[in-house]
């Protein structure tokens, strides 16, 4: 908290734009686009979908690894984003597709025929032809995106505030974000909730008045979008935590009481960062779903939100350059091992599938890296910058649970 | 002199326990007070109380000139009114640096969107450095506080307290776990502090007490037993038989 | 239905030894042109005739109606049975016959029918009367009531009962006496049974007629006022157009295709087609075309409005008597809010069982976040564990019984084991680190599932409850609850008080309230607070491990089995409180009968139903941060 400029207070900011900027220029060099085609397409749209991840933990890290929230409904917001960039996905797209086929019609269709089959063919599985209340704003592109913001936030704003009001802290908040994400899910899995019931949106890949383009060149341009907002958000995340605000947040984390007693109103920070972090995340999800094609209910399941929980811990939490990397290994890992293509080990007596034992060799990973690991890959950056943790033996000496102990004060 | 803070007859208990019982008690502007009492007099519910952190049954609490009542507000409200309160262990934020404690505790708006945009200015810088000489800690603004000994912590949440410039200060037994010379020291500060503000001190120590010199509250069982200086609370007969008799 | 019964006598008759009938012989010579051709008038007294001469007599009447008799050559009746033909008479197969098969007309197999069942309903054999009664319930004539009520009494008396009661269903539907109806209809008043309800509802129909007078001498149940809730003005129109009062509104689309069929070198109506995607070009180019004369017109706002001023609308019931209505909209009155009340009750049963089922599968959540402040993320595995014990149980003691009674100590073993080593392995060195733990025992979840994946398969796998349990405990057509949900809230019962037991009367428990409350004191006291958590980890696994096996009897055992009752069960604790039994007993009550109330609005929704459970949660905990039981003292403010 020094008057240095920005980049000196945050010379990781510096190190991590110039690796994402060298990724990015790589595949783009390697795709098949706009380069070599060592990269083929599928590739280039898992790696574009990794940053996607990385952008949402680090949004989870604001929240948990700074403030302390273990928020285990995240990607609520990242779905959300998703759902609400595929509405105008869907829509401009079919009424496209629509307006050909009616174009064959002796009458041209006016504005309301074209709706009601654009409608008809959206939710026609549902067995609906009327577009629902939630689609007003479908057609316009503007609207949408402005909506992918404001719908998370929204829902962060409304939900936090009536978490925090309330004082709920801890596990029981962590329960609370995961009942939220469920009822959210089971909501949209309803045909009734407008979105398509378990069909969710499909046929994202396909960006409206682009048609020309083909999937190569929009996989790499969505690569430099996902490239280019995960640089901005980690320059706005370490601006945000670098500051007094970070202090604040980080000191709410460790001990809310005594920020109350300082004169800070801590519902009101935490407030505000629930809510960024949910905004970025659903910003991350926008670019997401374009890339993974189709968009469901099981997205926002619990499990996705603690999956995200377990990268961040791998990646170390507190640590912004971390829980990316936590993010881009781990997902990329699952993906690598559970896609099949992992090479089985042949054991006397059983072979060891990968597919299969993935699940199982992840879960107890995760348990090793809490209990020995608990600052995760970031934790061996920080033991080679020589920032090592007190060691911690002891009674508590604080009156929270997880203060300094006894010996390692006295050192 | 018109009072500061003024406690009108608070009442409050834990299922069924009266913790607190029809206390009334009021402090000027500019005067120290010490709050002696037995364990369970309830010393700390009274400072809970004040603190918003705990509500009292019945009675009100007011403060400042206007005689705001202090019941409606939270504790960041009350702490933003210009209460501050030391807790009898040391309440730091150990991960992070003498000067960054030093800096959140600066009196400045403490809104989200403030302390977002909020800039390190060389006056804050200077006020910093000045408060961390002040209590001794000038060579250790740039260690994490939780890498302190425990007096050194005690010394950097007087620190903070300092940097809020609160009008009221709570004490929570400030000389536990010091040495003789820290204590000392800890007596000239409240002295000279209670010189522009009201400062309460809850202490078992009578050595400490009577070193500071001033106005003593006797609480028992929740109510003021005695009320003078020390010399006349410790003949009072009630006090005798409350800390000695039974 | 009938065909069914007259097929069961026939198999009856067709085994019984052949014995010569000489008075079906002789009924049988006297009218043989008559049963040849019988007319649907004059065919009751020798139906009766047969009928009367014994069981031969009954099994031709039943192979006449059921189309299954034939006269040879010879003048002989023979009941022809797939290939083979026996003599009617004397029961003796008939080889070499080509008989003429009879086909008697609908009225007559009537006649025949009520003479069989009347037959049938004065048999000898019990079990033969409750078939024949069973019959007429399901599918009764008028034949059927005159059956009845010319029968003997039933000396059963359970039979009796259903037999007046069969009669009196009949008689309000069939009786040509209204008098009688209405007297069957109050008879039968506030009885909520489906097949009253059924009787009912045909009287109750009602059709709707638009006319410009009262219709005459029809049975009006009320005039419906246009843009009523009930009567749009949409269904107005609608049913003018229907009854040709009015012409039919153009709609977009026949517009459309009327257009598109009037187009001449790119134009309609006066109006180019490019015009067309405008729907007031669209108009133009109509009315341009109506005037031309070339397609019909439609009806104006006008013509409509005119009508509907013109017209009055009335719900007439197909039923004809006014009396007989009036006495079933009392009955039906009368029957619906006593049919709430048992909906209620059936209601509050549903959610008795729902909430014990959430009761044992949190409890042991309960415990453990009680005593350690840990949420055990891996409970709705350990749940899983223990419904997976049961199911090899099963695979390895046939007996069901036997089965369920070693499934349980053995999932509480398993699941206690597997608490135990948990806790050792990883919560333990995760003390006073809630939120590290919730997270290490994820690991530990994602690990199980998955390992219960590769080892049972992702099929479900049948636990099957004993035969004694399976069923359902039905007190009306409306109240009922199975079996199985009923052993359930036992079995909840039974860990209530078992836990009662161990809390507050065993050394055990008072170590465990002990460290509880105070740690620290507790192992001053030389209680070793480590040893307590195993135990009270373990118990809160064990149980667990016995609500898995609990939920397994009704649901599918999946290696998701846990993951579908772990949140509900975090709700329950964190609804119901930290650290009380009771509490969790008031939140799984709560969140039991909050479910089934939400659920009874739109049963088809359970999804809904479950959204508006967690929203519910949500606000509620706003009011009571802390549960409905909060903890109590000082401690608590912390």
């Amino acid at each position: 908290m020094t008057r240095q400029p920005f980049i000196l207070r945050n010379p990781s900011a510096l190190v991590v734009l110039a690796l994402l900027a060298a990724f990015t220029l790589a595949v783009t060099l390697m795709s098949a686009a706009y380069g070599s085609g060592v990269i083929p397409t599928s590739t280039v749209k898992v790696l574009g979908k990794t940053l996607c991840l990385a952008l949402a933990a680090l949004a989870m890290d604001l929240v948990w690894g700074y403030l302390g929230i273990l928020s285990l409904g995240q990607m609520a917001f990242f779905a959300l984003g998703g759902y609400m960039i595929g509405q105008w996905l869907m829509y401009a797209r079919t009424e496209a597709i629509v307006a050909a086929s009616l174009s064959g019609n002796p009458i041209p269709p006016t504005a309301q025929e074209l709706r009601e089959a654009v409608a008809n063919q959206i939710f026609g599985v549902v067995g609906s032809a009327d577009l629902p209340l939630v689609w007003s704003f479908a057609h316009s592109l503007t609207a949408q995106l402005v909506l992918v913001v404001v719908v998370p936030g929204l829902l962060a704003l409304v939900f936090g505030w009536l978490a925090f009001r309330s004082r709920v802290n801890g596990v029981y908040l962590s329960i609370l974000t995961q009942a939220m994400t469920l009822a959210l899910a089971l909501w949209l899995f309803q045909n009734d909730s407008g979105f398509r019931g378990n069909n969710g949106l499909s046929g994202l890949q396909n960006i409206p008045g682009l048609d020309g383009v083909g999937q190569a060149r929009l996989s790499i341009w969505f690569l430099w979008a996902s490239a280019a907002a995960l640089a901005l958000f980690y320059v706005l995340a370490a601006w945000v935590v670098g500051g007094k605000f970070g202090s604040v947040i980080r000191a709410i984390r460790d001990d809310e009481t005594r920020v109350r007693f300082l004169g800070y109103p801590v519902e009101g920070f935490k407030l505000a960062v629930f809510t960024l972090a949910a905004m970025i995340t659903a910003i991350a999800g926008a670019l997401y779903y374009p890339q993974a094609g189709i968009i469901n209910p099981a997205e926002l399941m619990p499990i996705a939100s603690i999956y995200l929980a377990v990268w961040v811990a791998i990646g170390g939490r507190g640590r912004l350059y971390g829980v990316m990397i936590g993010a881009i290994v781990v997902s990329l890992l699952s993906s690598w091992f559970t896609g099949g293509r992992a090479p089985s080990i042949h054991l006397p007596g059983y072979t060891v599938n990968w597919v299969d034992w993935w699940q199982v060799a992840l879960g107890l990973c995760f348990v090793l890296v809490t209990l020995f690991a608990p600052k995760g890959i970031a934790g061996i950056f920080d033991r080679l910058a020589g920032i090592l943790p007190p060691r911690r033996h002891g009674r508590d000496l604080g009156p929270d649970q997880g203060a300094l102990q006894e010996q390692e004060a006295k050192a | 002199m018109t009072a500061l803070l003024e406690v009108d007859g608070i009442a409050v208990s834990f299922d069924g326990f009266r913790a607190i019982n029809n206390l009334s008690f009021s402090i000027g502007a500019a005067e120290l007070r010490a709050v002696i009492g037995p364990n369970g007099a309830g010393k700390t519910t009274f400072m809970d109380i004040v603190t918003g952190k705990t509500r009292p049954d019945s009675g009100d609490v007011k403060f400042g000139e206007s005689s705001k009542s202090l019941l409606r507000m939270n504790e960041a409200q009350i702490a933003r009114a210009g209460i501050g309160r030391k807790f009898q262990r040391p309440t730091v934020f150990e991960d992070q640096s003498v000067a960054a404690n030093l800096t959140m505790a600066l009196k400045a708006s403490r809104g989200p969107f403030a302390v977002l945009f909020w800039k390190p200015t060389a006056a804050s810088e200077a006020r910093v450095a000045e408060l961390a000489a002040e209590v001794g800690l000038a060579d250790h603004t740039h260690r994490k506080a939780g890498k302190l000994s425990h007096g050194q912590k005690q010394w950097l949440e007087i620190g903070m307290l300092l940097a809020q410039e609160p009008r009221l200060l709570l004490v929570d037994e400030p000389a536990a776990g010091m040495t003789l010379a820290e204590r000392e020291q800890t007596t000239a500060l409240l002295v000279r502090l209670a010189q522009t503000r009201a400062v309460v001190v809850v202490e078992h120590d009578m050595d400490f007490v009577r070193r500071l010199d001033c106005k003593v509250t006797v609480l028992h069982q929740g109510s003021v037993l005695a009320e003078g200086s020390l010399d006349h609370v410790t003949r009072n007969p009630d006090v005798i038989e409350v800390y000695l008799g039974r | 239905m009938t065909c069914r019964l007259i097929a069961l006598l026939l198999s009856l008759f067709l085994v019984l030894p052949a014995a010569a009938n000489p008075a079906l012989e002789a009924v049988i010579a006297d009218h043989l042109d008559q049963i040849e051709r019988p007319s649907r008038r004059t065919v009751e007294p020798l139906v009766a005739q047969i009928a009367a001469t014994g069981p031969e007599g009954l099994g031709l009447l039943s192979a006449w109606a059921g189309r299954a008799l034939g006269v040879t050559e010879t003048g002989r009746l023979v009941i022809v049975a797939g290939d083979g033909a026996t003599d009617a008479v004397t029961g003796q197969a008939v080889r070499g016959a080509d008989p003429k098969m009879l086909r008697p007309n609908a009225g007559v197999r009537g006649v025949i029918e009520s003479a069989l069942v009347a037959g049938e309903v004065s048999s000898p054999d019990r079990a033969r009367r409750a078939a024949a009664l069973a019959s007429i319930a399901r599918d009764g004539t008028p034949e059927h009531l005159a059956a009845l009520r010319a029968a003997a009494p039933d000396p059963d008396p359970a039979l009796a009962a259903r037999r007046a009661r069969i009669e009196k269903l009949l008689a309000i539907r069939f009786d040509a006496d209204p008098a009688a109806r209405v007297a069957a209809i109050q008879d039968m008043a506030g009885d909520v049974g489906l097949d009253f309800r059924a009787a009912l509802n045909p009287l109750l129909a009602t059709r709707r007629v638009a006319s410009t007078e009262e219709p005459q001498g029809a049975n009006i149940a009320g005039e419906l006022r246009v843009g009523s809730a009930d009567f749009p003005r949409e269904a107005a129109v609608a049913l003018l157009t229907a009854q040709g009062l009015i012409q039919p509104r153009l709609t977009a689309a026949d517009q459309r295709n009327a257009l598109a069929a009037h187009i001449v070198d790119g134009r309609v109506g006066g109006v180019s087609a490019a015009e067309l995607s405008d729907p007031q070009a669209r108009d133009r180019a109509y009315e341009a075309l109506e005037g031309a004369g070339t397609v019909p017109p439609a009806a104006t706002e006008a013509e409509t409005e005119a009508a509907l001023a013109d017209i009055r609308f009335f719900d007439i019931f197909a039923e004809p008597e006014a009396a007989v209505t009036d006495a079933a909209r009392a009955a039906q009155r009368g029957a619906e809010w006593r049919l709430v009340a048992m909906k209620g009750i059936d209601l509050g049963l549903d959610a008795l069982s729902l909430a014990s089922i959430y009761f044992l599968a949190a409890i042991g959540l309960a415990i453990t976040f009680g005593v350690m402040r840990v949420i055990n993320m891996a409970h709705g595995e350990f749940i899983m564990m223990g419904a997976y014990t049961g199911y090899v149980a099963q695979t390895v003691i046939a007996d069901r019984t036997l089965s369920l009674v070693a499934a349980l100590p053995l999932a509480f073993a398993v699941t206690f084991a597997a608490g135990v080593v948990l806790y050792r392995l990883v919560i333990r060195h995760l003390a006073h680190r809630p939120l590290e733990t919730l997270l290490a025992t994820f690991g530990v979840s994602i690990a199980l599932q998955q390992l219960a994946k590769n080892i049972f398969g992702t099929q479900a796998r049948p636990l099957t409850a004993p035969a004694w349990l399976e069923g359902a405990i039905t007190l009306n057509d409306v109240v009922s609850i199975s079996t199985i949900r009923v052993a359930i809230f036992g079995l909840a019962l039974l860990f209530l008080g078992l836990f009662l037991i161990i809390m507050k009367r065993t050394r055990l428990g008072l170590e465990v309230r002990a460290v509880t409350q105070n740690p620290g004191m507790a192992a001053s006291m030389g209680i070793n607070p480590d040893r307590i958590a195993m135990l009270t980890f373990g118990l809160g696994s064990g149980i667990a491990g016995i609500a898995g096996v609990a939920i397994g009897l009704f649901a599918q055992v999946t290696s998701e089995l846990g993951q579908q009752y772990i949140v509900q069960s975090f709700m329950t604790v964190v609804v119901g409180g930290v650290g009380n039994i009771w509490g969790t007993l008031a939140g799984a009550g709560l969140i039991g009968v909050l479910s089934k109330v939400i659920e009874s609005f739109n049963p088809s929704n359970t999804l809904a139903a479950q959204t508006f459970m967690i929203l519910f949660i949500v606000i509620f905990i706003q009011f009571r941060p802390r549960g409905i039981i909060p903890q109590r003292g000082r401690a608590a403010e912390a």
